[in-house]
Order: structure tokens, then sequence, then C-alpha cells
């Protein structure tokens, strides 16, 4: 997902009986859907993986800035323009959000933008394939964020206050994105048969990435039966991708465009459709840093924080004299 | 030219100077100094994106020969253009775009604190509701203008490097010529050269607070108005015009 394959630091699941009192405590909270909040006690393991999950998804935001931020100068309207320029300036609103959430839980915002820089942090593996056409804005929104809302939705109700009220608001965004990009692709469904093509070739290039937002199958990890446990997971990966295909297919066919995938059927038996193997090798490649645009992404965002130093610097240098000058005022 | 055709070229100089300058903030999304500034910026851009909806409709509707606000924006080439040259002018570096912003930012205000009070109602109109809209841009960008001057030492040198670039733009913004004269005449349009003293007044003020230098009054640069860009505009077109351009006659 936006946060994918986060760790939790465990090794196994500890039972009631192993934990002290405090974890003990901690954990019935949980259990009984009480939210914590970032000034009460919380396992440590607790406080780093939500970090690691809530950095990753807050990355992502901004990394996905740029793929789209890719056609704002280009978007054909200018009712569309202002669309996708108000689209993009939420996801850095989202950025921001999930940046004061986790340091809430004692991080600040330049020591996890510094980790993103060195390219320690990780974002959603989406975001490193390029936007080739205007059709791509509409399967990003459409997909993308989609997918997006599949994760997050749940997570409203995740265990840690402060997350789980930036996914309140979140969502609410989230899902008017989907409407707009489904809405560029309706448009471009019946439209010319040049537009037509271009919705179905984003539909093709983006349909697979999609599905791997999602991550690995994690029925058999422990981190993520531990994070389910601290309700910072609610539903496992192959159960949201489930989701994912058995909503989007019918809108896909409601566009008239097909789904690349030619194992892709309806399954009565079990109420779900059945799809083909995703291709996980891809996925561990982009992961590691060799997708269509990792490093390009990263040099972009380097740039703009290293070129912005001087700007935040001046920024802080003038408040500080500010300040000065009115304590002299008021002596 | 006559009444119609003079009030039509008026309404796409406004409208034109909203369009290139929301086009130019809105290369900065994603690339800014801060988050704060991805946001902050984007606002201002599609405030003028708003403000061009608006021009250029009215445009459209005064020229009536059908051409609707895209039409306008996306499917006239560079000479057609009629927005000053200072919004035209690239990004350059944080405290360029700054510079350019305030100085647009003052004149954009003075301009329509007058045409709020234009005998057209349908000017008045879009220039009230943008006359909030400009309040809070000016607001802005004389805060970084100040921020920058009175910032760091080498805030400091950037912010005055961009007011040296940019000072020769600002003359064309309040020059008028038989357009803007009559315009002016009829009670619809603004004295161009009576926001001139105003609007300096603003500036020096503010360069004085921020440490900063005006450049001595000197030759200005002038075309926009006219048609005559800068090398600058055709790229921005070549991107902006680029769909509709490319596949005629379609809806997006
Ligand atoms: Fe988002
Ligand atoms: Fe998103
Ligand atoms: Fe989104």
């Amino acid at each position: 997902m936006y946060a994918q394959m986060v760790k939790t630091g465990v090794d196994h699941i500890q039972s009631k009986e192993e934990m002290s009192p405090e974890e003990r405590a901690f954990q019935d909270r949980v259990d009984a859907d009480i939210k914590i909040e970032p000034k009460e006690w919380m396992p440590e393991a607790y406080r780093k993986t939500l970090i690691r999950q809530i950095s990753q998804h807050a990355h992502s935001e901004i990394i996905g800035m740029q793929p789209e931020g890719n056609w704002i100068t280009r978007a054909p309207t200018l009712e569309r323009k202002a669309i996708l320029l108000a689209k993009v300036q939420d996801e850095a609103g989202h950025g921001l959000y999930l940046y004061c959430a986790a340091e809430t839980l004692g991080v600040s915002r330049d020591e996890l933008l510094e980790q993103l820089n060195s390219g320690k942090a990780k974002y959603s593996s989406i975001f490193n394939y390029p936007t080739l056409t205007w059709a791509d804005i509409g399967a990003i929104g459409w997909l993308v964020d989609g997918a997006a809302i599949m994760n997050q939705v749940p997570l409203q109700r995740c265990s840690y206050g402060p997350y789980s009220r930036a996914m309140v608001r979140i969502c609410k965004e989230e899902s008017f994105h989907q409407r707009q990009g489904y809405d560029i692709m309706m448009k471009l469904a019946k439209g010319t048969p040049e537009q037509k093509a271009m919705a179905q070739d984003a539909l093709n290039r983006w349909w697979w990435p999609s599905l791997m937002m999602f991550g690995p199958s994690d029925a058999e990890s422990v981190h993520s039966a531990q994070s389910m446990r601290w309700k910072i997971k609610i539903n496992s990966n192959d159960e949201l991708r489930q989701k994912f295909v058995d909503q989007t297919v019918p809108q896909a066919e409601y566009l008239g465009l097909t789904v690349p995938d030619p194992d892709l059927k309806w399954n009565a038996e079990r109420g779900h459709y059945d799809f083909g193997a995703v291709n996980w090798d891809e996925f561990y490649q982009v992961v590691a840093g060799n997708g269509p645009c990792n490093r390009q992404r990263l040099r972009t965002r380097v740039k703009a924080y290293e070129e912005g130093r001087w700007v935040r610097e001046a920024a802080d240098a003038y408040a500080a004299k500010k300040a000065a000058r009115a304590q002299v005022k008021a002596a | 030219m006559t009444g119609q055709d003079a009030l039509f070229e008026y309404l796409l100089r406004l409208s034109d100077n909203a369009l290139i300058l929301g086009h130019r903030l809105s290369e900065w999304c994603g690339h800014s100094p801060a988050l704060e500034e991805d946001l902050a910026l984007s606002n201002v851009a599609l405030d003028l994106i708003g403000q061009t909806q608006l021009w250029l409709s009215l445009a459209g509707e005064v020229e009536g020969k059908g051409r609707d606000a895209d039409k306008l924006a996306y499917l006239r080439d560079a000479r057609d253009f009629r927005n000053v040259l200072l919004v035209e002018q690239p990004n350059g570096d944080f405290a360029l775009t700054m510079a350019r912003q305030f100085f647009f930012d003052a004149w954009h205000y003075l301009l329509l604190r007058e045409l709020k009070g234009s005998k057209d109602a349908r000017i008045a109109e879009i220039a009230a509701k943008g006359l909030k809209e400009v309040t809070y841009h000016l607001e802005r960008s004389r805060d970084w203008v100040l921020r920058l001057g009175d910032g760091t030492e080498e805030s400091h040198r950037r912010m005055q490097t961009a007011i040296d670039d940019l000072w020769m733009y600002t003359g064309e913004l309040f020059e008028s010529d038989e357009v803007d004269q009559a315009m002016a005449r009829e009670g619809i349009g603004a004295d161009l050269a009576a926001l001139h003293e105003p609007w300096l007044g603003l500036v020096r003020a503010t360069a004085e607070e921020a440490t900063l230098t005006l450049p001595q009054p000197g030759w200005a640069q002038r075309g926009g108005k006219r048609g005559i860009h800068s090398e600058h505009l055709g790229y921005i077109l070549a991107d902006l015009q680029f769909l509709q351009r490319a596949y005629p006659n379609a809806t997006w």
C-alpha cells in the first residue's frame, strides 16, 4: 500500500502471559478499541513501527506529487488544470498531516525527510512508474487513489489517535480524487478513438502496478500479524487486493475498457473475481530501486529540498530577528 | 478600435496576466522549499486560474464569435496573447518568483481596487471577487520580500538580484495605449498612470523595511500588451496547449 511491508522488529507474537503488566494494559486498551494518544505509554516496537508506517505513507504522498505534477502545466482545459493542481496540493496537505502525526511519536519532519532523501526510507512502489499521457492522470486517480482508499478507510479505525484522525481527513479527499480520476477516464473512454486508445493504454500500464500496491501476500508474515494485533493494520494484503479487484472490474466494464489480465473471470462460487498472478519479481525490483523512475523521483525530491534550504534558513533568521526586536521593544 | 473591440482587447490583458502567472506558479507545485509553500503557491495559482476563467469567459462573450474561455486560452498563438512581460518571466529561484509576485500583486491589487468601481457591472463583479484574493496574495508576497530581504546574507543577495533583474519589466504595468485610455475614459477601465505613485509608495516602503535598494527608474521593457513577448511565452504555450493542439476537437 502507501506503506508496503512495514517491519515491526518482532520475531513472534507475544502471548498475554509473556507480556509485562504495562504491555498487557496497553494491549487491553487496543483490544477494547480505546485510542492510544501520544502521551500514553506504548511499547517501543509499536512506536517505532508506527513511525515507519506513517512516514512511509507521508513520503508516498510527497513523492506521489511528482508523477501527477508532471501534467499540471499540460492539463487540457482550465478546469482540468485547476482540479489537478488542487489534487496535487491535497497530496502535499496529506504529507503534512502525516508528518505531524509522526511527530507526535517523537521524530521531526526534518529527520524523516533526511531519511527519504538519503534513500533509506521507502515510499509506495507505484510512484516509480512514469505518467506518459494525460490518461495516466485519470488512471492514477481512479486506480491508485482507489487502492489507497481501500487501505485507508479501515485505518480510520486504527489504534493510534493522531494517525486515525489524519486518515479521516485524508479519506474524504482521496474519494474526491478517485471520482475525478474516473471522470477523466470516462471522458476519454467516450471520446475520440485516439482518446479511447489512450485510456486503454493507461489501464494496461497501471493495472498491475496498482495490484502490487497492496504488497505481497502477508498471510504468513509475523510483522503483519503483530501490526494487526496492534490494530495499525486492519486487513491482510490479499483481502484488500481482492476487494479492489472486485470493485474495479465492473468500473472498467462500464468504461468499455479491458482489464489486461487473461485469467480474470468471475467466480460465482467464491463470489469474487479470480485473477492472474502478479509479477512479484518486478515489484521487488522496483522496491529495491530499479523501477523506471526511482532515481529520477529521488533526485527531484533532493533537489527541491536542497535548493529550498536557503529559503527555510532565511525564514528562520527573519523570525528570530523579529522576535528579538519585539523583545527590545517590550523591554 | 471600436468600443467592443477595445473591451475585448482589455479583457484579454486582464485574463492573460492571470493565466500566465498562474501557469508559472503552478510549475512550482512539488518543487518548492517546503510543503507549506507547495500549498500556498498552489492556492495563489488556483485563484489566478479561477480569475482567468471569469475574465476569459467574459472576453468570449464580448467578442461574440463563439469562443469560450478554453478556446481563448488554448487556441491562440503567442502573438495574440496580451499579458505583460513581467508575468511570463521564468520562475528562477524562490526570490525571483516572490519578487515577481510582489511587483505584480501590488499592481494587481491597485488595479482591481479601481475596477471594482467599473461602470461595466460584469467587470466590477469579477474585480470585487478577485480583489479579496489578491489582497491576500499581496500580503503573502510582501511578507516574503521582507523575510528574504532581511533574512540571511544569502537570501538578501538573492532578493536584491531578483529585484534588479525584474525592475525593467515593471514600467510596462503603468503605460497606457489607446485601449487603456479608451477604457479609462469610458469609466470601464482604470487610469494606469495614476496607479504608479501608490505602487511606488508601497514598493519603496517594503524595500526599505526589507533593507533592499530599488534600482533607479530606467528603460522599461514593453510589448506584451501588443503581443510582442519574450522568447519564454512560446514555451509556456507549448506546454499549456499541447493536448488541445495534438487532438483537435476532442473534449476532455
Ligand atoms: Fe493523498
Ligand atoms: Fe494519494
Ligand atoms: Fe489522492
